[in-house]
C-alpha cells in the first residue's frame, strides 16, 4: 500500500511536475496570466490526470505491452475531448480565452509520464490519488505564477482589484517574457530548498 | 476574420507569433535538445518539414472528414493519429531511401510526436479559420520559427557552457531566463506584423 502522505508531499514539493521534472511547462506558461484561467487549466489537468491513470490502471492487465502507449493517448484523448465539451457547453468565454491549451493537454508530458511510470503498476484506487497530488502540484505552481503575474499586471486577483488606483500596471508582467523569469525563479527557490533539506537529511542519517 | 495576405502570416509566425516565445509551445525539445546548435538545427528542420505536411494533412482531415460529417469534436485524438502516423511513415521513408538523412534527423522524429507545436499549430489553424493557402504558410512560419529559436538558443547555451552558474538556476532555470531575454527581444518585432 502506498502511503496517501508521501504521494501528496511528492506530487506537490518533492517531485512536483513542474518545478523538479520540468515537465509539462508549455501550457504552464501560457494561461498564467490570469488567476482564473490558471484555476480552470489546473483543475482539468486535474481531472484528466487522475481519471486517466485510473483508466489506465484498470484495464492495465488486459493491454498488450507493445501498444500500451498508443492506448494510453486514446484514454487520455477520451478525457480531455470530455474536458473541452463541457467546457465549451458551460463556460464558452474560458473555452475561448484557453484557446488551443485545453486540446494540448494531451501532449502533456506529466499525464503519459504518470500513466507509463505509476498507473502500470499500481491499484487504480492508489493511482487515482497519485494523478490528484501530481494534477495538484502542478495547479499549485500555475497559481504561483498566476498571482505574480495578475498582481502586478493588471493589479487584480480573480478580476478583483486590489492594488490601489494610484498603481500604474507592470504591462510586461503580462507579456510572454516575464512568464519566463516567473518561472525560472520558482525552479530556482525549489531547488534551492530541495538541496537544503537534503543536506539537513543528510546530517541527520549519517 | 480579416483575410490575412498568406506572406504577413508566414513573417508573424517567425517573428512576432515564435511559436515557443510567444506562445510557449514546444518548450519540453526545446530545452532538452538545445545544448549543441547541430542538433538543435537538425531537430528544427525535422519539425519544420513534419509540421508542413501535418499541417496539410490535418486541414484536409478536418475539413473534409470531419466537419461533414460533425465530428469536430474528434479533432484531438484525429489529429494526434495522423501526427503519430505520418511520422512513422516519414521515419520509414527516410529510413529506406535517405540513411545519411535518417542518421542525421532519426532519433529526433518519434520525439517530434510529441511535440506540442506540432498538434497546437493544427489546433491554431482551427481557431482562427485559416483557408488552405493561409494554413500552409503559417505551418512553414512557424517550423522555421521554432527552428531560429532553438538554433539561436543553442548558441547562446555553448557560450555559457563553462561559466559559474548560481546554484539551483544551471541547467532548465538558466534556459528559461535566456528564453525570457530572447522573447523580450522578439517583442520589437510586434510593430511590424500581427495575427490576432
Amino acid at each position: 500500500m502506498v502511503n496517501i502522505k508521501e504521494t501528496l508531499s511528492k506530487g506537490f514539493f518533492r517531485d512536483n511536475p513542474i518545478f523538479v521534472q520540468i515537465l509539462g511547462i508549455c501550457s504552464a506558461l501560457a494561461v498564467t496570466n490570469l488567476m482564473m484561467n490558471s484555476l480552470i487549466m489546473g483543475i482539468g489537468l486535474m481531472f484528466v490526470t487522475a481519471f486517466s491513470e485510473m483508466t489506465v490502471s484498470l484495464i492495465r492487465d488486459r493491454t498488450p505491452k507493445h501498444i500500451r502507449m498508443m492506448i494510453q493517448t486514446f484514454i487520455i484523448s477520451f478525457y480531455v475531448i470530455l474536458l473541452d465539451i463541457y467546457l465549451k457547453a458551460y463556460m464558452p468565454a474560458m473555452s475561448k480565452a484557453l484557446g488551443p491549451y485545453v486540446g494540448l493537454i494531451i501532449t502533456n508530458c506529466i499525464i503519459m509520464g504518470r500513466c507509463e511510470a505509476f498507473a502500470q503498476n499500481n491499484t487504480p484506487g492508489e493511482s487515482f490519488i497519485d494523478g490528484m497530488a501530481y494534477g495538484g502540484g502542478y495547479a499549485m505552481v500555475l497559481l504561483m505564477i498566476a498571482f505574480i503575474r495578475e498582481l502586478l499586471g493588471f493589479g487584480t486577483l480573480f478580476g478583483l482589484r486590489v492594488m490601489p488606483e494610484s498603481f500604474v500596471n507592470w504591462t510586461l508582467m503580462v507579456m510572454p517574457p516575464a512568464a519566463f523569469f516567473i518561472l525560472a525563479v520558482i525552479i530556482w527557490i525549489a531547488k534551492g530548498i530541495i538541496a537544503k533539506q537534503d543536506e539537513k537529511e543528510g546530517v541527520k542519517t549519517a | 476574420m480579416i483575410e490575412l495576405n498568406p506572406f504577413v502570416i508566414f513573417f508573424a509566425a517567425i517573428f512576432t507569433n515564435n511559436m515557443i516565445l510567444s506562445n510557449f509551445l514546444g518548450m519540453c525539445s526545446f530545452i532538452a535538445v538545445s545544448k549543441e546548435i547541430k542538433t538543435a538545427f537538425s531537430l528544427g528542420q525535422a519539425v519544420t518539414f513534419v509540421l508542413t505536411f501535418t499541417t496539410v494533412l490535418n486541414y484536409f482531415i478536418y475539413y473534409k472528414i470531419l466537419v461533414p460529417y460533425n465530428l469536430e469534436y474528434l479533432r484531438f485524438i484525429i489529429f494526434i493519429i495522423s501526427i503519430a502516423a505520418f511520422v512513422q511513415l516519414v521515419e520509414m521513408i527516410i529510413d529506406r531511401y535517405f540513411p545519411s538523412l535518417y542518421y542525421a534527423l532519426g532519433i529526433f522524429l518519434p520525439l517530434i510526436t510529441v511535440n506540442c507545436a506540432v498538434l497546437g499549430v493544427s489546433l491554431f489553424m482551427i481557431i482562427r479559420e485559416y483557408t488552405f493557402i493561409q494554413s500552409l504558410s503559417f505551418g512553414i512560419g512557424s517550423g522555421l520559427g521554432w527552428t531560429l529559436a532553438i538554433v539561436a538558443m543553442a548558441g547562446i547555451r555553448q557560450k555559457i557552457k563553462n561559466n559559474n552558474i548560481p546554484k539551483g538556476l544551471e541547467g532548465p532555470g538558466i534556459t528559461l531566463i535566456i528564453t525570457g531575454i530572447m522573447a523580450l527581444a522578439f517583442i520589437g518585432f510586434s510593430g511590424i506584423v500581427q495575427i490576432q
